[in-house]
């Protein structure tokens, strides 16, 4: 398959872009930020995503969604990744559906997957527990109960995790932190007893949850896939946000960059653009030379993704790599070739540098997948 | 859904395609061609004086050549394969898949071919394109000049007008195996008043021509690739001249893109050990198999990263290209990132060889492959325009930066 988008794909990529530069520019996140809103993100904006069809994008049409694939979910990301727009589209649409799709039973599925192609219910995956993505260091803990099971421990970075409708726990019902074995997918109600849910007001003014789970029951319907078992859905699942996020820092990284070279060419001093200046010019053909081939790395990973999630994953590790380094290149080189307006909480570039931190952080960073590649590769 | 029809269509010839081409290359390639080649004298250059170094590098080259897969993109009346992009992209697939080297390597192919598609006349493509094709003309490039490297532009090879031909004087440089070549094409000027780049014109000659001479440079590898080549009184065709006369830095820029996308490939992307294992035989691993040096195992997980990435850009680069939406001067940016990075590579496995990739002369070393190949990758960054050169036509042709 080419590595270049499709007619359907750029049209996709237009309707995307047009609604989202229309109604939620980098201003949208500023107001949210600074009016403390309470749940930050606009539901007006998420209707308009189901009505558009990008709410339910993953999710087969049979219970009512597009049945698009993962290059199609990273043309939304990246074009959210262009303007930061705070959005359930990760967690709920990308995640939580893949989750749903691919590891749910048939009540499961046509419980909550139509509900998401509508826009009427928020999911999403509460996995990471200490400060580092580690998803094998899974250890809250599940204990048979009953018909059911108990649920205790605490999870962090939960993203939307202050609005979901449906939390998807990864707890151990077997086996100690860091084994394969022995982990198990909950769907738990965030509104069931013992669960506490703290909002985190983050760094990036996106949205997130720190998550306490003090004995709380469920019933063993809740399992969602097989018990014990579910490190390879896990696998699978994460893999398809990484690819996400991914192309969220690609639109965030090309957004920055481009503003960037607008303000080389406009900014004078010593009597010239400073856009003029070698020292200027080289770094920046280098940051673009670094966007493009990240662009084509995270493409190939998103097109392995629909061709087979399971052989995907070394790619996805390439891309998420990459997304990553080339992010933070791309965040640092936007503020100093800004000068002070860079440092300047009036000026835009300080949002893309503080999202495209938590988007390093979400699902594992450069230092987490470069590993990864090297285990896959046997060294 | 006519079109969905039309695509469905399409991607079953293309899968029939993809059948027939992978039976008939387990059928046709011989073994001992599904590795990399591992030294310049087993690769297959082609040329008058061309010998083949195995009887399956023959066979290899003659099964190819009949097919049209020396140069499988090449329209079949200049003796290539006709293969659309969608057929040429699988037939690279699958020969990668195979590990299937090129059967042909050649200037002709990489460089001179794409040019006189472009901006040749039916006679010029007539007469040279199938000989490249088939391997029996070895071509060399004729650009530097000791006082034009990345200032190109202001070579000053003159070519003088006398009735039909051109006498040609002057002194190239940096001649790549212009030693072994038999014809070159060749930047000289012919309008020694009008501004640097427009004086210059593209030009073919024998280098068997009276005046010719060549004389090797040897280079801290202690190979001599490239050579320092020299025109007395060359005459000329005017009739040689490739597109117009004095526009032929057009044609010099154009084949410098093909240059750029070639020398960005040079790295032994995909093929061949990779890094880890060669890393594992010198350094010894631990007892889950990691390599027992650890920030070594990291530069080499990086360096892997970053080399899949430009895989797939590479591989972009060419679908962009043939959906008609490349910038012209993405090879530029390929070639700085491929050359950077291969450099790289061999600064790595030096690092992993440690003592034993500092031997230069032995049987044990195969007279120094390791280190020998180290300082050849110096070069990448330096020929075809520099580093330097090709960031400064990413920022000023791609960016649109402002300044000279």
């Amino acid at each position: 398959m080419a590595l270049v988008l499709t007619e359907e794909q750029s049209m996709l990529r237009d309707s995307a872009r047009g609604l989202i530069s229309d109604k939620a520019p980098v201003s949208h996140l500023r107001h949210l930020r600074d009016s403390k809103d309470p749940i930050g993100f606009s539901k007006e904006l998420w209707h308009s995503f189901a009505e558009m069809g990008f709410a339910g994008l993953l999710v087969p049409e049979e219970f009512g969604g597009s049945g698009l694939g993962y290059v199609e979910a990273g043309i939304i990301m990246e074009e959210i990744g262009r303007t930061l727009m705070p959005s359930p589209f990760l967690a709920t649409s990308v995640v939580a559906a893949s989750a749903l799709t691919r590891g749910g039973n048939a009540a499961q599925k046509s419980e909550y997957l139509s509900k998401i192609a509508n826009g009427s219910l928020l999911a999403t995956l509460a996995i990471d527990e200490g400060a580092k993505h580690r998803p094998l260091q899974t250890s809250l803990q599940a204990v048979r109960a009953g018909n059911g099971f108990k649920l205790s421990g605490a999870k962090a970075l939960v993203v939307d995790g202050h609005v979901a409708d449906l939390l998807i726990v990864a707890a151990r019902t077997a086996g100690s932190a860091g084994e394969r074995e022995g982990l198990t997918l909950f769907l738990v109600n965030p509104k069931a007893k013992g669960v506490a849910i703290e909002r985190t007001i983050m760094v990036d003014a996106h949205n997130a949850a720190r998550i306490e789970f003090a004995n709380v029951e469920v019933d063993a319907d809740s399992v969602l896939g097989e018990v014990d078992q579910a490190a390879g859905l896990l696998d699978g699942v994460l893999d398809i946000g990484r690819g996400a996020v991914a192309a969220e820092m690609v639109g965030l990284s090309d957004e920055v960059f481009g503003r960037t070279v607008e303000y080389l060419k406009s900014r004078k001093q010593f009597g010239k653009l400073i856009g003029e200046f070698q020292a200027l010019q080289h770094r920046a053909a280098e940051l673009y030379i670094d966007i493009e081939i990240t662009r084509a790395a995270t493409m190939k990973a998103l097109q392995a993704l629909d061709a087979d999630v399971v052989k995907a994953a070394p790619a996805v590790a390439v891309a998420k790599a990459r997304a990553g380094t080339t992010a933070t290149r791309a965040v640092q080189e936007g503020v100093q070739m800004h000068g002070g307006m860079g440092m300047t909480d009036q000026f835009d570039i300080g949002f893309f540098m503080k999202r495209a931190r938590v988007c390093e952080e979400l699902f594992g960073d450069a230092n987490y997948h470069t590993e990864q590649l090297a285990r896959s590769r046997g060294y | 859904m006519t079109d969905s029809k039309t695509s469905d269509a399409e991607s079953a010839d293309l899968e029939t395609f993809r059948n027939e081409t992978r039976a008939w290359l387990e059928a046709n390639c011989p073994p001992e061609m599904r590795k990399p080649a591992t030294s310049d004298a087993d690769v297959f250059w082609g040329g008058r004086n061309a010998k083949f170094s195995s009887e399956p590098q023959r066979i290899w080259f003659e099964r190819m050549r009949d097919k049209g897969w020396t140069v499988p993109d090449w329209p079949k009346e200049y003796g290539g394969g006709g293969l659309g992009a969608a057929e040429h992209k699988v037939l690279r697939a699958e020969m990668a898949r195979i590990g299937a080297r090129p059967p042909l390597s050649s200037f002709g192919i990489w460089m001179l071919g794409p040019a006189l598609l472009k901006y040749g006349n039916e006679a010029q493509k007539k007469e040279h394109l199938p000989k490249i094709a088939a391997g029996e003309i070895r071509w060399c490039q004729g650009y530097s000049e000791p006082n034009a490297g990345s200032d190109l532009a202001s070579l000053q090879t003159r070519a003088e007008s006398d009735g039909d031909d051109f006498i040609i004087n002057g002194q190239k440089i940096w001649t790549s195996y212009a030693n072994y070549a038999d014809w070159i094409f060749c930047l000289v000027r012919t309008d020694p008043t009008a501004k640097k780049h427009d004086g210059i014109s593209f030009i073919l000659f024998d280098m068997t021509s009276k005046g010719v001479s060549t004389k090797p440079i040897l280079l801290i590898s202690g190979y001599s690739p490239f050579c320092e080549t020299f025109f007395d009184n060359v005459r000329v065709p005017k009739s040689n001249v490739v597109g117009t006369i004095n526009r032929g830095w057009d044609v010099a820029k154009y084949l410098l893109q093909h240059e750029r996308a070639m020398i960005s490939g040079m790295g032994e992307r995909g093929v061949g050990r990779p890094l880890g294992q060669i890393a594992a035989d010198s350094v010894g691993t631990d007892g889950q198999g990691q390599l027992e040096d650890a920030m070594l195992r990291g530069q080499i997980a990086r360096f892997d990263v970053d080399e899949a990435a430009l895989a797939a850009c590479a591989e972009r680069a060419v679908d962009l290209a043939k959906a008609g939406q490349a910038h012209p001067a993405f090879s530029s940016a390929m070639k700085y990132y491929g050359t950077e990075l291969n450099k790289r590579r061999h600064e790595i496995l030096m690092s992993a060889g440690g003592v034993d990739a500092l031997e230069w002369e032995s049987e044990r070393s195969k007279q120094g492959a390791r280190p020998r190949a180290w300082l050849r990758t110096k070069a990448n960054s330096i020929e075809g325009g520099t580093s330097e050169v090709m960031l400064g036509i990413v920022a000023k042709r791609i960016l649109d930066l402002p300044g000279a």
